[in-house]
């Protein structure tokens, strides 16, 4: 493996191409394959007897009754790819998005995201890995389809053109169906244009989503959801101590109690299988299992923070470096110093993580809410003693993901318990055990240093960040000569003109795994490096809008957020009594602003307006982006106001929603999405939103306190929230 | 067995008394789309109706709804056309949409009382459901259409 990265040290996004480059290449080129839909559902039907699809390409099949299905390689968790990705096909292709029939691609090759080197939906990557590839082939098909029928009707294939299932040329047209099976034994059309930008029907608009009507009337399928003939039901006991193993454990207690069928040792703890999923967990609660306690026996959170700081005394690796910082810092006329401090964090999707497994003619299928198709096939294979191609991976639609299904560790005891049972298995997680067995976010103490000259204008910035590495963990390989990628984000491009900057990250492991939590490491940079301007702002003694702006000008697309967002938000206009915080981020090709306005009484907070101002450059569904920027905010609101994990004895305290707290509706402030017509590639917006909400907020919470918050939550640094 | 009344049909199930409504529901009925969220009334993923009564399925007994007539999001409409249900996707207001039947649900029970609810009112019925993707702006803006179109249908 191999990661071509940090090639540049300018502060520009670093270039994840190629990351975690396993699996085979993207594969290019025509799949001719002619085969029936498996159960036969071709609407309005223009040709006698069942419909043939035919594979245009791996995302694209076209019925012989005209029907267009699109394969969605991406896994559906909210952010809207089950809409925007077969947008761009639609687009190409010249039928409406609402048309199209959606399903979820297997496992395979063809599907790696070449941004993540992997089938994974993650980093925000999916319509930017998408954006050339699906319209090229929802392109390819079409000239296919008009090569075909300029050639019946000896028409120049240029002025025909295609619209809603049709290719037309002056007063003659065909539909789709009826040239599909021609278009597709023709040799892979060459030159192939994309339609331009001024042309677009559908990108760029907003559309609504294809899966808001099965979301509406529980038709929607989760992996929770997953019902197969002959199915039975498991709980899964794991050791309430991270790292702690099995010892021993009596099942034969439980075997009496109604409905259990089989109490069986799997590779994460002790699973009980029975008729239905209740019957199963109120045996699980009832075994006797002994756990022989590991090394994080005496793990907690002081001795976590500790050894972070400790650590820190130490040298990172460099990130970047521009004069010298140090040399800078010495002859500043004024310096600010400031260590911040970042909590662990649970995922919380809301649907629990589960499995079902099946073991059918040789082979195991797994239906499993994941975002990392591979991965979850290499568990299960593993698992299921099979090669890789004897698994088939069903996705299903995530009950949200943040991440957390990247992480696999839910497959292979359902496996094993399809494989004990001899039927199918859904094996289900408790909350509980979803909030005590996370892959949390990785906790973070971040030193910062800057020096201001006698005009207040700022010299030198210095970063050293320390946390423990995901992809250390996850991806190993990808990170053994190099910097984690994803713990050095918003802060590698800090962009704040300085004549000396140093960065460095300095990785620190913590004794429990850590994941990949909505929007990574801009979460815990972000923080840090926007409350830290706030503070040097205040240190210049310049307005902290003012400050940032000042230092903005050769990047223009950060200072036109910033601009907008104050300019939004009314910034130094706030009604009497009510204060202000902004803080500015770019990260996954988007750029974004938010101003929070609060007032404070006695210690009570109060959350007024957000605001939000984004560039994500070409929008593919603007009303999506716009979900994902409310939705992002209140995940991000809900971390910075609440939310930690407490770790004693090796132990997660935190167990279900009265102590992991979420936001909501009534703790909802008013927000404002302001989107700006970007450029001409799209930028990502799962995630970005998220990332600046604990500093914008903190920042004003300085303003009305002239309390710097320098670790979170809010709720636990003495205001009432 | 237990005799109750789901989506308009009588049904008789065969479960142990204490069986949370939820379970019933998903694993002996097949009617998934009422969700497992927490198991202790925390996130309302499970709200169905009970005698048109919101109510967290996944602590109420099953024999304590012998008798008595259960809604599910199944049984809400059976085409989508429930006015709450026509709001929600004028509005586009899922993401995951893991939460959303609970929500549904919710501001079903609400409007059937009130159809002209404040936003205080609002917040106030629905402040036990969770939504971790964050669709409470639009879940806010959806209830008030959803009010203006079962106004309409009067």
């Amino acid at each position: 493996m191999s990661l071509e990265h940090l090639k540049d040290s300018s502060g520009s996004d670093l270039s994840r191409r190629g990351f975690l480059k396993s699996a085979a290449a993207v594969s290019g080129g025509l799949v001719i394959a002619l085969y029936l839909p498996g159960c036969g559902k071709p609407e309005n039907a223009a040709t006698s007897g069942p419909a043939k699809m035919v594979e245009a390409n791996a995302w694209l099949r076209i019925g012989t009754d005209s029907s267009v299905t699109v394969l969605c390689d991406r896994s559906e968790m909210g952010q809207g790819v089950y809409t925007a990705l077969p947008t761009l096909i639609a687009e190409e292709l010249g039928v409406a998005p609402d048309t199209i029939k959606v399903e979820f691609a297997p496992a395979g090759a063809a599907y790696v995201n070449a941004l993540l080197g992997s089938q994974v939906t993650g980093g925000s990557t999916s319509v930017r890995d998408a954006w050339e590839k699906l319209r090229m082939a929802g392109a390819e098909a079409r000239e296919r389809l008009i090569a075909v029928a300029a050639k019946e009707w000896s028409a120049p294939p240029a002025s025909c053109t295609v619209a809603d299932g049709y290719v037309t040329f002056t007063t003659r047209r065909k539909s789709f169906g009826e040239l599909v099976e021609a278009a597709a034994a023709l040799p892979k059309p060459e030159n192939i244009q994309l339609i331009s930008k001024d042309k677009y029907r559908f990108i760029g608009k907003p559309q609504k989503r294809l899966d808001t009507g099965s979301k509406v009337d529980g038709s929607a399928q989760y992996g929770i959801d997953v019902r197969l003939p002959g199915m039975l039901y498991a709980a899964l006991a794991q050791s309430p101590e991270l790292g702690a193993t099995l010892e021993s454990f009596d099942g034969e207690k439980v075997k009496t109690m109604p409905g259990v069928k089989q109490v069986i040792q799997t590779s994460s703890g002790v699973a009980v299988i029975a008729d239905s999923w209740w019957q199963a967990r109120q045996a699980r609660d009832a075994l006797e299992i002994k756990w022989k306690s590991g090394p994080n026996a005496k793990l907690n959170n002081a001795a976590i923070y500790a050894g972070l700081k400790t650590a820190a005394a130490g040298k990172g690796k460099m990130v970047r470096s521009e004069g010298d910082a140090d040399a800078g810092l010495k002859a500043a006329a004024k310096r600010v110093e400031a260590v911040y401090e970042l909590p662990m964090l649970a995922h919380a999707t809301l649907e629990p993580q589960n499995c079902t497994a099946e073991f059918k003619d040789g082979a195991c299928h797994i239906y499993v809410p994941t975002q990392a198709q591979l991965m979850a096939q290499a568990a299960a294979a593993q698992a299921a003693g099979l090669p890789a191609e004897k698994v088939f991976v069903h996705t299903t639609f995530l009950g949200g993901g943040f991440g957390r299904r990247l992480d696999v560790d839910f497959v292979p005891a359902a496996v094993e318990c399809a494989k004990a049972a001899g039927v199918p298995v859904k094996l289900l997680w408790t909350r509980e055990d979803d909030t005590t067995h996370d892959k949390y976010r990785p906790p973070a103490r971040n030193v910062c240093s800057a020096g201001l000259d006698d005009q207040g204008k700022l010299t030198s910035f210095k970063l050293h960040l320390v946390a423990p590495s995901i992809t250390s963990r996850w991806a190993p390989d990808a990170v053994k000569d190099t910097v984690d990628p994803f713990a050095i984000e918003a802060a590698q491009n800090y962009p704040y003109d300085a004549a000396n900057v140093y960065i460095d990250y300095l990785q620190h492991e913590i004794g429990i795994d850590v994941g990949y939590w909505r929007s990574v490491s801009h979460a815990l940079n972000c923080f840090t490096v926007e409350s830290f301007m706030d503070e040097v702002a205040v240190a210049a003694g310049k307005d902290p809008y003012q400050f940032r702006h000042d230092l903005l000008a050769k990047q223009p697309r950060w200072q036109a957020v910033l601009d907008a967002a104050a300019q939004k938000a009314q910034w130094g206009r706030a009604a009497e009594g009510r204060y202000q915080g902004i803080a500015l981020m770019s990260g996954y090709d988007s750029y974004l602003a938010q101003v929070v306005e609060i007032s404070v009484q006695e210690q009570q907070l109060k959350i007024h307006k957000i605001v939000c101002v984004i560039d994500c450059g070409q929008m593919v569904n603007p009303d999506i982006v716009r979900q994902q920027a409310e939705g992002g905010i209140i995940f991000g609101l809900t971390a910075a106001l609440y939310d930690d994990v407490n770790i004693v004895g090796g132990k997660v305290q935190e167990r279900n929603f009265d102590s992991y707290r979420l936001l909501r509706i009534n703790e909802t402030p008013e927000i404002q999405v302001y989107l700006l017509e970007g450029e001409d590639k799209p930028g990502g917006m799962g995630e970005p939103a998220v990332a600046l909400v604990a500093p914008a907020l903190c920042n004003a919470i300085y303003a009305a306190t002239k309390k710097r918050l320098y670790k979170l939550p809010v709720a636990k640094q003495g205001f009432t929230v | 067995m237990i005799k109750l009344t789901i989506n308009g049909k009588a049904q008789e199930v065969e479960a142990a008394d204490d069986t949370p409504l939820l379970w019933v529901l998903r694993d002996t009925l097949g009617l998934t789309g009422t969700k497992y969220g927490c198991g202790m009334a925390l996130c309302g993923a499970c709200t169905v109706h009970v005698d048109g009564a919101p109510t967290r399925s996944c602590i109420t007994p099953v024999s304590a709804v012998a008798g008595k007539s259960v809604t599910t999001i199944e049984g809400l409409s059976p085409d989508r056309s429930h006015p709450v249900q026509r709001a929600w996707i004028e509005i586009d207001v899922p993401q995951c949409g893991y939460c959303q039947s609970g929500q549904i649900m919710s501001a079903a029970a609400l409007l059937a009382k009130n159809l002209s609810p404040t936003d205080s009112d609002i917040d106030t019925a629905m402040a036990g459901n969770i939504c971790r993707c964050g669709t409470y702006p639009r879940i806010r803006k959806a209830i008030r259409r959803a009010a203006e179109l079962a106004g309409k249908e009067g």
